[in-house]
């Protein structure tokens, strides 16, 4: 079972060498980041040629990258603030609908499958990122893997990510008539608005959010070498 | 004649057999369907976001609420996550306690599962049947963890702690007392593991009660032989895990093939269907239930020649005993810190998946070397599996719907998260 990753790494790079992967072999895994462009062609390949062979697909997810490696207890210098007290920032949790950050960043959005073989019992990560400038749009993996179908459309409802190609983009776990994408970090872990009964018409209705932000612990980034087996896999990160 | 058109009917979210808030909308033709919608996340909690906003073994709980009967195998998905990117191990004596304890979560799941299914294809008794076991399940588990339900058992590292040298007993009261009392405290005298020795002893004579209360029943066979049919190759499009890849004939068991905990120490073997039908699926559950008794008799055996630490000596990500953070500064130090700010997890990411009763259940972490996960995915396997609903209901009748929503073992903690 854990052999195979090198050998897979190698695999991957031989009959994509035409095309622009990375490919990261850690001791978890192997992830592999396609070009967006050649997420179909990669993934068609990857179930249909005989080295790869992944006739399942477990699982696909969208992630966010905004807020990625920020800090909001900075702990390199020694300071006189204690924990609780020098915090700076609003890291998840920590902010409101109004306070929600603008800014975005490159290469925020990606698309997460994980692919198995059952006949090679192997794993893999596949991974792209969605283009930056214009429509969030990848293209759906459905024509190759049916299962995808409700995962993407939970990638499309949590993230706003666009899986061109679905029949059926729907929202999915959210509520009838949501607005927003909830699993964004510039989303308030607190929402957006909350529902109640009212008494004069009868009905419920939404109004906006009546509580506060509050998260005890702050998110905090500690190096810590001692739990990773490659250093230069760190400093690449 | 007038002319017959197809109409729309609402299934749910309230109905009994719905197992929970599964809301269908379903297009019907006379009482055939062709076309099934369900409509989930009625129970929607965005597990996965309030994971990001607290440390990691703050959200351990978080885990038991998403598949509400089969707690700590989801326990262990996460856990193991952790621990992969930290890159440490549980000793060996946790390795066989988290075998165990996935066991009796099968069983515990299983029961559950054949309780209900039982009883929305018209077998009342069985489900009276299931759930007397059950409870003895639940006993385990509040044993050793203090709930019944929501564990929290598992750690980063091992697990919360020893098992119990005493099993609890029943009290006196005006229900149980004289005969019933020593009979319910029957199995009761001596510790935990005795606990559950008893019971897996006993239990495959229980498993056969319910064998003859189902295995050849007339009405049982009419309503699952047949329905929900799944090719092997449908099963692996539609991503399909667990008792529903192995019902159709794919011998696919995580616990085999990419083992873990201490499962390739033990001996058990992977039952599979033949025709994809409910009915198969139901013969593979009920053998996984022998087979997981199997399991729990040899690490009970094991368990019991083998005393050990159950969690790593490792206080950054272990709390330290109180007894030594008395005498030890650093030792209150690290306690502190841990529980203040959490551990901080190496930057990557992280796909670990165990063989929960329902399927595979996954995963997929990413860590940017900070105290709260950057991001946490879990993959449910009943997702998949209602997903397909549309697929396998079509050109049934509306009473096989509860059959395929039956054998699907759906439970709307994981599926909505």
């Amino acid at each position: 079972m854990s052999t195979y990753k090198r050998q897979l790494s190698k695999d991957l790079a031989a009959h994509f060498s035409d095309i622009n992967l990375t490919i990261k072999e850690t001791k978890q895994g192997v992830i592999c980041t396609v070009p967006v462009e050649s997420w179909l062609e990669v993934a068609k390949a990857l179930r249909d040629e005989r080295d790869f062979d992944f006739d399942l697909c477990v699982d696909v997810c969208g992630v966010d990258y905004l807020s990625y490696g920020e800090t909001e207890w900075p702990t390199d210098d020694v300071t006189y603030t204690g924990f609780s007290r020098g915090i700076r920032g609003k890291g998840p949790g920590r902010f409101s609908w109004s306070e929600r950050r603008r800014e975005t960043v490159a290469n925020r959005f990606a698309v997460v499958a994980q692919l198995l073989s059952l006949n090679k019992n192997h794993r893999l990560t596949l991974k792209c990122f969605a283009p930056d400038e214009g429509m969030l749009v990848v293209p759906s993996l459905i024509d190759i893997w049916p299962g995808v179908n409700w995962f993407e459309r939970e990638a499309f409802d949590l993230f706003g990510i666009i899986f061109q190609g679905h029949p059926d983009l729907r929202r999915i776990l959210t509520d009838y008539g949501f607005i927003g994408h909830p699993f964004r970090k510039d989303f308030p872990l607190i929402g957006n608005v909350e529902v109640k009964y009212d008494e004069d018409k009868k009905r419920v209705v939404y109004q906006p959010v009546s509580i506060e932000p509050r998260v005890l612990v702050p998110k905090t980034i500690r190096r810590d070498s001692r739990y990773v087996d490659n250093t230069a896999d760190q400093e690449n990160s | 004649m007038a002319e017959i058109k197809n109409y729309t009917m609402n299934f749910g979210p309230q109905h009994p057999a719905a197992h929970g808030v599964l809301r269908l909308i379903l297009e019907m033709d006379g009482e055939v369907i062709t076309h099934a919608d369900p409509h989930v996340g009625l129970l929607h909690r965005a597990t996965e976001k309030l994971a990001e906003s607290k440390p990691f073994n703050q959200s351990i709980g978080y885990m038991d609420r998403l598949d509400y009967v089969s707690m700590m195998c989801n326990e262990h998905a996460y856990v193991r996550a952790i621990e992969k990117l930290l890159n440490i191990e549980a000793p060996i004596r946790a390795q066989y306690i988290r075998t165990l304890f996935d066991e009796i979560t099968r069983i515990r799941n299983h029961l559950m599962w054949i309780g209900t299914h039982g009883l929305d294809l018209g077998a009342m008794a069985l489900f009276l049947y299931a759930f007397r076991e059950r409870e003895m399940c639940m006993d385990m588990y509040e044993a050793v963890s203090g709930a019944r339900l929501h564990a929290t058992y598992y750690r980063p590292g091992g697990v919360y702690r020893d098992l119990p040298e005493k099993m609890p007993k029943h009290k006196e009261s005006q229900w149980t007392k004289g005969k019933d009392l020593k009979q319910a405290n029957e199995w009761r005298e001596g510790s935990l593991l005795d606990f559950i020795e008893a019971f897996a002893d006993d239990f495959p004579s229980k498993l056969e009660e319910y064998r003859t209360l189902l295995e050849e029943n007339r009405i049982w066979k009419q309503r699952t032989v047949g329905v929900g049919v799944v090719s092997p190759e449908q099963a692996k499009a539609w991503g399909f895990t667990g008792p529903m890849l192995r019902g159709s004939g794919v011998a696919w068991d995580l616990r085999k093939k990419q083992t873990y905990a201490a499962y390739d120490k033990v001996d058990f073997d992977v039952p599979v269907g033949v025709n994809g039908d409910c009915y198969d699926r139901y013969l593979v559950r009920m053998e996984e239930m022998a087979q997981s008794t199997r399991i729990i008799k040899q690490c009970v055996a094991w368990l019991k020649q083998n005393p050990g630490p159950v969690m790593a000596d490792n206080y950054k990500v272990v709390p330290p005993k109180r007894a030594t953070m008395k005498e030890d500064m650093e030792s209150l130090i690290m306690h502190f810190k841990l529980f203040t700010e959490g551990y901080s997890v190496p930057a990557g990411e992280v796909y670990s998946a165990v063989e929960a009763p329902k399927g595979e259940f996954g995963v997929y972490m990413i860590s940017d070397d900070s105290n709260k996960p950057f991001r946490v995915k879990l993959r449910a396997p009943g997702f998949a599996h209602l997903s397909a609903m549309n697929d396998m209901v079509k050109g049934h009748m509306l009473s096989d719907v509860v059959a395929v929503i039956g054998t699907m073992d759906i439970v709307f903690g994981e599926i909505d998260r």
